[in-house]
């Protein structure tokens, strides 16, 4: 059944054919070119431009290491919150059916609408000095703009969307009928979630954490607002090579774009490796198991 | 253990899926509830194991209220159209899930967990495919690998909707065949849903026509089929001729039909239908008085027996009737017959 649908057709063509689409076919090569290839390539010459011990001491530097150390403990809290938070909205919007639960599938989507620097401001007006709640968490010492909590709950919310968005089409799909079923015999809530629910989503789960990891590393806007780029304390990766950049310290600041961009290309090397695998593992499209 | 449905009734918004329906099933027997699609015998049959609730009504376990018990402690196994098996597990970890997850306390341990399942498997005739996954079986597979699965937790009530609905016409025949050895073997109270009548004729001790939330008729196979209670009962199971009209003064006037019917004897008319079985009209050459001459319009031999569509007026006419006769009057497309009724059934009220 998917093997019919999935084959691959070409259409047949004239002259005039292939010559669009030897044009369609370039265009798309030219912009992934000029717009893609050519910038990253440029990150990576520009890095090295002073050889390979300059881009060494950059990248070692105190303050690109506690970049990189922030980054890295921001993306440990950022994710795994996602995830719980991904998988309870994915079940309770398929498994479930509530008044507002359209609505909620609208709001998962709202923070790839909304700019990150808005998010920023957003956190600020709530956990800023003079925001709603600030003042009274500041009097019990627990300090959310320019400190850590701040620079996480920026990367939460703007990567939020990232494994609901995996999770829901790929439950919808599967049903909840093998839940049922483990009801009746005999299985209890977390043995259902851990023997059937778990293993049927790993890998779109997998794949929406590797998204946002992805984002969370490069988070700029909102974790800019609220960070106060304190140097070593609350610089996040970005951050760093926008302050280098700032001192015009530019083979620094493309040293550390550079590392930037490596983690980038791994992740999309992790996820290519993931969607290809789970679909070798997979083995049934007839069931949908792969969005 | 026997099963009773008080008062069930259950809507989805404006849709009344079932309504205020009552049912019994007693200890041991297969009964099919069999309707056309929409016609709440799968909302009953999740009512029952516990997968939906009703907004009215009960469900009684041996006379006890099994909404008080816990799903998976109902003792019901569920098999359902799609199989539904776990995608990622072997056969033989489908059939031995409902064991494992059992509290530690009564859980059987790795060998007779072993034993249980192997046991099954050859039950079911899949002992070599134990370590397949669900995707590398037949429809039929699956669907034994289901039963298997849903017996291993030994219910005390199997229930089954529409176990062969997506498999292939041989498939289901043996299948069918299969299913009523084995409840005949195990002897557990099961409750099986279908559309297709010949599947419920065949394998169920009782029968219960549904329609539209409501039970029309509940029997056996016999009764449903030569006692059918209401029209839809009548044109559900098997193919049906229909003649409407009115019921008077004690006479039913039905196309070209008037027969006595002395259950109506006032004036006031009142609407009708008569319904008779291709099997139960008689063809000749030469006519009497008490039938009606139509034109042979077409011919199908079916094996032993041949169904000749034969015009009347407007209306077409479905004739049944045995190889032996059509060749004795080889009737030819054109050729004009003599039908006679054996029966008919009246039914009064607009349908």
């Amino acid at each position: 059944m998917g093997n019919s649908s999935m084959r691959r057709t070409r259409m047949r063509s004239g002259p005039a054919g292939r010559i669009v689409r030897i044009a369609l076919t370039a265009t798309a090569l030219l912009f992934l070119f000029g717009f893609v290839v050519l910038p990253l390539v440029a990150v990576f010459a520009q890095a090295l431009s002073r050889g390979v011990q300059a881009w060494g001491a950059a990248v070692t530097d105190p303050a690109a290491l506690a970049a990189v150390r922030l980054t890295l403990l921001t993306c440990a809290l950022a994710v795994p919150l996602n995830c719980i938070f991904g998988i309870a909205a994915a079940w309770a919007v398929t498994r479930f059916e509530f008044r507002g639960k359209n609505l909620l599938v609208s709001v998962i989507d709202l923070p790839f609408a909304i700019s990150p620097v808005v998010v920023g401001m957003m956190l600020i007006s709530l956990y800023g000095l003079h925001g709603l709640v600030g003042p009274a968490m500041e009097a019990r010492g627990l300090r959310v703009i320019f400190a850590l909590p701040g620079v996480v709950l920026a990367t939460v919310f703007v990567t939020m969307p990232f494994v609901a968005r995996e999770l829901i089409p790929l439950m919808e799909a599967c049903g909840h009928e093998e839940e049922e079923c483990a009801r009746l015999l005999g299985a209890g809530g977390w043995q259902i979630f851990r023997r059937v629910t778990l293993p049927s989503i790993k890998w779109a789960l997998l794949y929406g954490v590797i998204l946002a990891n992805a984002r969370a590393m490069g988070e700029f806007g909102a974790v800019s607002v609220v960070s106060g780029h304190i140097r070593g304390v609350t610089n996040t990766v970005p951050l760093h090579v926008e302050v280098l950049y700032d001192e015009f310290n530019f083979q620094a600041a493309f040293s550390v774009a550079s590392i930037l961009a490596l983690l980038a290309v791994g992740t999309l090397a992790a996820k290519s490796f993931v969607s290809w695998y789970s679909r070798q593992r997979g083995g049934n499209p007839e069931d949908g198991e792969i969005a | 253990m026997s099963i009773e449905c008080k008062g069930i009734r259950k809507t989805f918004g404006d849709f009344v899926a079932v309504n205020d329906v009552s049912l019994q099933v007693g200890n041991g027997e297969l009964v099919a509830l069999l309707g056309p699609s929409g016609s709440g015998k799968t909302t009953l049959l999740r009512i029952i194991a516990g997968l939906d609730s009703a907004d009215q009504g009960q469900v009684l376990f041996d006379g006890e209220d099994a909404a008080a018990r816990d799903l998976g402690a109902r003792g019901v196994g569920f098999v359902f159209q799609h199989y539904a098996l776990f995608r990622h597990m072997s056969v033989f970890e489908n059939i031995a899930f409902g064991m494992r997850v059992r509290p530690r306390s009564i859980r059987p341990s790795e060998r007779q967990i072993r034993d249980r399942v192997s046991s099954l498997l050859s039950l079911v005739h899949l002992s070599p495919l134990a370590d397949r996954l669900p995707s590398e079986l037949s429809g039929g597979q699956r669907q034994r690998v289901a039963l298997a699965r849903a017996l291993a937790v030994e219910p005390k009530v199997l229930l089954l909707d529409e176990p062969f609905g997506a498999l292939d016409a041989n498939v289901r025949q043996e299948l069918r065949r299969w299913l009523r050895d084995l409840h005949d073997q195990l002897n557990v109270t099961s409750v099986l849903v279908t559309h297709d009548q010949q599947e419920a004729l065949e394998v169920a001790d009782r029968v219960v026509v549904m329609n539209r939330g409501k039970v029309e008729q509940v029997g056996t196979p016999d009764q449903v089929c030569d006692n059918p209670a209401t029209p839809f009962v009548m044109s559900f199971i098997g193919s049906v001729n229909v003649f409407r009209g009115r019921v008077e003064r004690g006479r039913a006037h039905l196309g070209p039909l008037t027969v006595p019917y002395p259950e109506h004897p006032g004036a006031q008319p009142e609407p009708a239908a008569g319904y008779v079985r291709p099997h139960e009209l008689d063809v000749e050459r030469h006519g009497s008085n008490d039938g009606i001459w139509a034109t042979v319009k077409r011919i199908k031999r079916m094996g032993a027996v041949v169904r000749l569509e034969l015009v009347h007026g407007g209306d077409v006419l479905e004739v049944e009737t045995t190889r032996e006769r059509y060749d004795a009057l080889r009737p030819a497309p054109g050729d004009q017959l003599y039908v006679r009724l054996r029966t008919l059934r009246v039914f009064v009220g607009a349908s």
